[in-house]
């Protein structure tokens, strides 16, 4: 009967043994302001990417596990414009609620998740929105055969909305300025808040237009869904880094610009290769690193957009990809030089 | 007086030894350890604390609780006192620490009385009705309760739409909006009524406590009931009354996209109710079982010898007995049901936990919100666990 | 009536052949009238509640096993859909099972969580035999978890090194779980010990410490540990989220399982502690092989029911975004094509949950009486 204190002896022995083994890989040192994120990344290996816990069409697990979609689409990119190696990202999954943190905490490098651009978030949180990828607004839908041609007509009905986000104080914000009365259902996880929007438990479900467009996709009869037609606010998304590091901010925000440009000038992933040899317009040339060092100004390989496009096509290929299949017209997010579109990419000079 | 005559050798107490810088000293051993340890704490607090200062520096993030006089902007679907989203986060924070209330004192109820009412099941002699109440205790029991919150709100989702509600009597419908009840339109009377039955109550309990002394001293037992029901019933009847008898039906009626006016269950109050319940219910029904078991059928036997009436021996003799082993394992099951309804964040319903988050979210202060939450459910537990020794020590066995 | 013979006249030499008692008496038709028809009221009950259970379960087996619709071919769940209502869509299971039981884990590297599953599984059956009570089994503990974790991680014998935020599903329930209370165990003895020192300050600070963690619930200890863990830390260091969930449930497994160990000692005769001081034993070799050797040995029932506790409670790490069995489910059900099967995904993680719990709840019970028959003599 005396083993008991060998055995805590022992126990606790190993215990701390086992304490240094859990902590080794789990700890990563994240970068400090002073080394950079850039130089920590290539340190470590990979590219850590905050996205959506799942998101249909911008990110979510497939069958085998393997995450997909349009954010996902900019995780790779900006790994092969660091490795040359688009495996070299690892995703974390990240809710509404724990998005800044693990950015601040240096937890991810970046996050591509769909985050809305606000003043409040880009000054009081320490982090930086280095560009747009897409431009969104908040919307409302409902039912068919709820006959709602408005979303005036909208009074005395629940609201299925998540809490946490702009989207909730929007919402409130638009109620009382149009004088409508609502009953809110709040659902912390996106696929409860369709679930019951589905189930009939809401009237109408509002979230980004993108979003309420991936549901409506998703349905067997979309048909049956109406997407009124009231935009109620601007919803810029795009990635965040952490504040201070103006040279991976670049990156990304180049990263973005070189996937609209690519777009721009008919680059895709079927010709990238072909045109970085045989291509005699000079911003091509340039942006495909054949003349000039732009790719090294931004600390990575000259041939960063060659690499890049060939895995990832330019951004209407990722567009027609990922979010033409859930239903989402380029709208707004077309290229400039088409009527009403926004995206715009500064010179590759 | 028997002092000056006593013994002296009896009055001397253990010698003092003078405590002595070594080792061997148990004292000093003792006060070594409680330096280190409570050292080593403070230490590790200190480092915790400037890591956090030094952090929400870098980051900027607002600290103190000037937040909590902003405007919340939030929606709150059930809130029993007034709330519009115009109001700031501390009203916001309040309408969430009654919700849980409302969510936790309810369900403390019924899960007390159907987790009784199955424990007495699994004991009775018809074998269908004791197998099936096992099988209830097991599984219930044995799943995760997250689970079976999201199961039964995906259930209760599956309800026909307000147009189609099932509506079983007049004024009363259910859909998926939840379960509507005629009302009454609530007015000052109402609420000055429902005190006057509160005071009824706590005036009935001081009565039979002093009949109850009474039968002590003369062993005539007296009749409480007749006074209880005059301060519990007539009273209150008087106060609303007096106050001019307010009465206006106020029934649940479908204009526009929902039903307007009655008393309102939301589904996800429902769900989380239900869910709570039927999970505790399981725990409750194995310390009833066991409460029961744990009176010696000799009691029962010999009470009936005695000749009292089986009423008088559940009240008087098993029930006493019972109760000494059931309530101190029921106390954790009432904390339990607390602490489980913030499970609400994963269905809607807005509890503390789901407001507290919210708003930690949009004012990115997270150690205040973490803080408001915590401080209101260690409120609340301290006061379900002084009420409940309080009643323990009442019922407790008195050793002479 | 036993009396019979006492009313014979003649006494029989020889003893009668034993009777059979009457088929009214001992035979299942007698079993039948006893339990379930020995009153009025017992019969209306047991006929309104057979009539329940019978129409109950034609009504599931319809839905479960007879209407459902198993597999579709790449994703088409049109036959899913029209089938809503009147039968199961097993194939959200058949399609999505092995998202559901590792989530994003490489998938051809499969064979590795489930290996570790089972290596859990063979842990858990071996700690259940008394045969192994012994100091061995710390040493088998540790073995055991450091498998697990070479096989999650990787990174050697050939094996690719696997990311933490990459495992999911079933491995994550059990490594919480396990892990926790590996981790607990320990940390719960010394608290246990510190509550009942005469140490005031110790004493202090263990029952601040268990009161503070049973006062609040498990979510905000999670939320804690997710938005408020990565301020703690100096500039530069982080901390994995799974490992900082890991934390917190340590730390709640830690206080309820210091007051079960707590019990133990309590219920301790005090002779054991007198005996052990009057041997001029130190307080650590008093404690350690005297005193816990039989208080945790009291404690295995209570200890078992806790774990049971924790291994369901693990499921609220969806909360915080943690992807254990019960995020994956949820998860495999965000693709368009399988939005609306919550139904028969719960259910079946629902089946697996309760085999693990269902198994241990049968062990404690088990357990419990064999532990307590010495008691009942």
């Amino acid at each position: 009967m005396t083993f008991f204190g060998h055995t805590l002896k022992a126990g606790l022995r190993a215990l701390a043994a086992l304490t240094a083994l859990a902590a080794a890989p789990a700890m990563a040192q994240a970068p400090t302001q002073a080394t950079g994120t850039l130089d920590a990344i290539r340190a470590r290996g990979t590219l850590i990417c905050g996205v959506n816990t799942g998101l249909a069409g911008f990110a979510q697990p497939n069958s085998q596990g393997v995450w997909t979609g349009f954010d996902v689409e900019y995780c790779r990119a900006l790994a092969v414009a660091i490795f040359n190696d688009a495996s070299k990202v690892r995703y974390v999954p990240t809710t509404a609620q724990v998005r800044f943190t693990a950015l601040q905490s240096g937890e991810v490098d970046v996050l591509f998740r769909n985050t809305t651009w606000t003043l409040s978030r880009d000054t009081s949180l320490g982090l930086d929105f280095p560009a747009i990828n897409f431009y969104d607004g908040q919307g409302f839908m409902v039912k068919r055969s709820a006959n709602v041609a408005s979303a005036r007509d909208l009074d005395g009905a629940t609201i299925c909305v998540q809490p946490g986000t702009t989207t909730e104080q929007n919402l409130a914000d638009w109620a009382r300025g149009a004088r409508i009365r609502f009953t809110p259902v709040v659902i912390e996880r996106l696929e409860d808040n369709i679930a019951a929007y589905l189930a009939g438990r809401c009237d109408a479900y509002t979230t980004d237009i993108s979003g309420l467009a991936a549901t409506r996709a998703a349905q067997s009869q979309p048909n049956d869904h109406v997407i009124l037609p009231e935009v109620i606010s601007k919803e810029p998304l795009g990635p965040l880094v952490r504040h201070g590091d103006q040279r991976f901010a670049d990156l990304v925000r180049w990263v973005h610009f070189g996937l609209i440009t690519a777009e721009e000038f008919e680059v895709t992933a079927a010709n990238v290769v072909q045109l970085s040899t045989t291509d005699t317009r000079p911003d091509v040339q340039r942006l495909l690193g054949r003349t000039s060092e732009l790719g090294q100004m931004l600390g990575v390989d000259n041939r960063w957009m060659v690499n890049i496009i060939r895995t990832t096509g330019n951004y209407g290929e990722i567009f027609t990809r990922h979010l033409t299949p859930i239903g989402l017209q380029r709208g707004p997010n077309a290229l400039w030089s088409t009527p009403g579109g926004l995206q715009y990419a500064p010179p590759f000079r | 007086m028997s002092d000056a005559t006593a013994d002296p050798r009896f009055k001397r107490t253990a010698p003092k030894r003078p405590m002595k810088l070594s080792w061997s000293d148990e004292r000093v051993r003792a006060i070594f350890w409680q330096v280190l340890v409570v050292g080593i704490l403070v230490a590790i607090v200190w480092w915790l604390v400037t890591n956090t200062q030094r952090n929400l520096e870098i980051r900027r993030i607002a600290t103190g609780w000037g937040f909590l006089q902003r405007e919340a902007g939030l929606p709150i679907a059930e809130h029993m006192i007034d709330y519009s989203p115009t109001d700031n986060y501390l009203r916001a924070l309040m309408v969430g620490v009654l919700n849980t209330l409302k969510v936790a004192i309810v369900g403390i109820i019924l899960a007390t009385i159907l987790g009784t009412l199955i424990g007495i099941a699994r004991l009775s002699k018809n074998w269908l009705v004791s197998k099936i109440a096992g099988i209830y205790v097991e599984v219930i029991r044995d799943l995760p309760l997250l689970l079976q919150l999201l199961f039964w709100y995906t259930i209760l989702q599956g309800l026909p739409g307000p147009r189609q509600a099932i509506n079983p009597i007049d004024g009363v419908f259910l859909s998926n909006r939840g379960l509507l009840l005629p009302w009454i339109q609530w007015e000052g009377a109402h609420t000055a009524a429902l005190l006057a039955a509160l005071v009824g109550f706590v005036l009935t309990w001081m009565y039979s406590d002093l009949m109850r002394a009474k039968q002590m001293e003369d062993g005539q037992p007296r009749r409480i009931w007749p006074i209880g029901i005059l301060l519990i019933i007539g009273g209150p009847i008087a106060v609303w009354a007096l106050l001019g008898a307010p009465f206006t039906p106020d029934v649940p009626a479908l204009r526009g996209f929902n039903f307007r006016g009655g008393l309102v269950m939301s589904p996800e109050y429902f769900a989380l109710l239900v869910g709570l319940v039927t999970y505790t219910s399981g725990f409750i029904a194995e310390i009833v079982r066991a409460g029961i078991q744990s009176v010696h059928s000799g009691q029962w036997e010999a009470a009936q010898a005695l000749g009292l009436k089986p009423g008088v021996v559940l009240k008087q003799i098993v029930l006493p007995q019972a109760l000494r082993v059931i309530v101190p394992p029921m106390t954790s099951q009432y904390l339990n049901i607390t602490k489980n309804s913030s499970l609400a964040v994963a269905i809607g319903y807005q509890d503390i936990v789901s407001i507290a988050n919210t708003t930690l979210n949009q004012t990115g202060q997270a150690i205040e919100g973490i803080a408001i939450i915590m401080a209101v459910y260690l409120s609340i537990s301290l006061s379900i666990s002084l009420f409940m020794n309080w009643y323990n020590s009442k019922i407790a066995l008195v050793e002479r | 009536m036993a009396s019979d013979t006492t009313l014979t006249p003649v006494s029989i030499p020889v003893p009668p052949e034993p009777r059979r008692a009457p088929i009214s008496v001992v035979g299942p038709i007698a079993w039948v009238r006893a339990n379930l028809f020995s009153g009025w009221l017992s019969t209306a009950i047991t006929l309104a509640l057979g009539y329940l259970i019978i129409r109950w379960a034609i009504g599931f087996i319809d839905w479960a096993f007879i209407n459902a619709i198993w597999s579709v071919p790449n994703n088409q769940t049109q036959a899913c859909r029209d089938a809503r209502g009147v039968g199961a869509c097993w194939a959200v299971v058949t399609e999505k099972h092995r998202f559901i039981l590792f989530g994003t884990y490489p998938y051809e590297e499969h064979w590795r969580p489930a290996l570790a599953c089972v290596i859990f599984v063979g842990l858990y059956i071996v700690s259940a035999m008394r045969r192994f009570w012994r100091k061995e089994l710390a040493l088998i503990w540790i073995a055991a978890l450091t498998a697990i974790g070479v096989l999650m991680w990787g990174g050697i014998l050939g094996m690719p090194f696997v990311a933490q935020e990459r495992w999911g599903g079933l491995p994550i329930t059990l490594i919480l779980s396990t892990f926790g209370l590996a981790f607990a165990f320990p940390l719960a003895i010394l608290v246990a010990l510190g509550r009942r020192s005469k140490m005031p300050a110790i004493k202090a600070i263990c029952v601040l410490y268990v009161e503070l963690i049973r006062g609040v619930p498990l979510i905000s200890l999670l939320f804690m540990a997710s938005v408020m863990f990565p301020l703690f830390l100096p500039e530069g260091m982080n901390i994995d989220k799974l490992l900082r969930a890991q934390i917190a449930i340590i730390l709640f497994a830690g206080a309820y399982l210091a007051e079960v160990v707590r019990a133990g000692l309590q219920a301790l005769p005090k002779g054991q502690y007198e005996a052990a001081d009057a041997l001029g034993l130190s307080y650590w070799h008093k404690t350690g092989f005297i005193i816990l050797p039989q208080a945790l040995r009291m404690v295995i029932p209570p200890l078992v029911n806790t774990f049971i506790g924790f291994f369901k409670d693990t499921s609220l790490v969806l909360i915080i975004g943690i992807f254990d069995l019960l995020t994956a489910g949820k998860t495999a059900i965000v693709e368009p094509a399988w939005q609306g099967f919550g139904v028969e995904v719960y259910i079946t993680i629902g089946l697996i949950y309760f085999c693990f719990c269902f198994a241990m709840s049968k062990y404690s019970q088990s357990l419990e009486a064999e532990l307590n028959q010495h008691r009942r003599r």
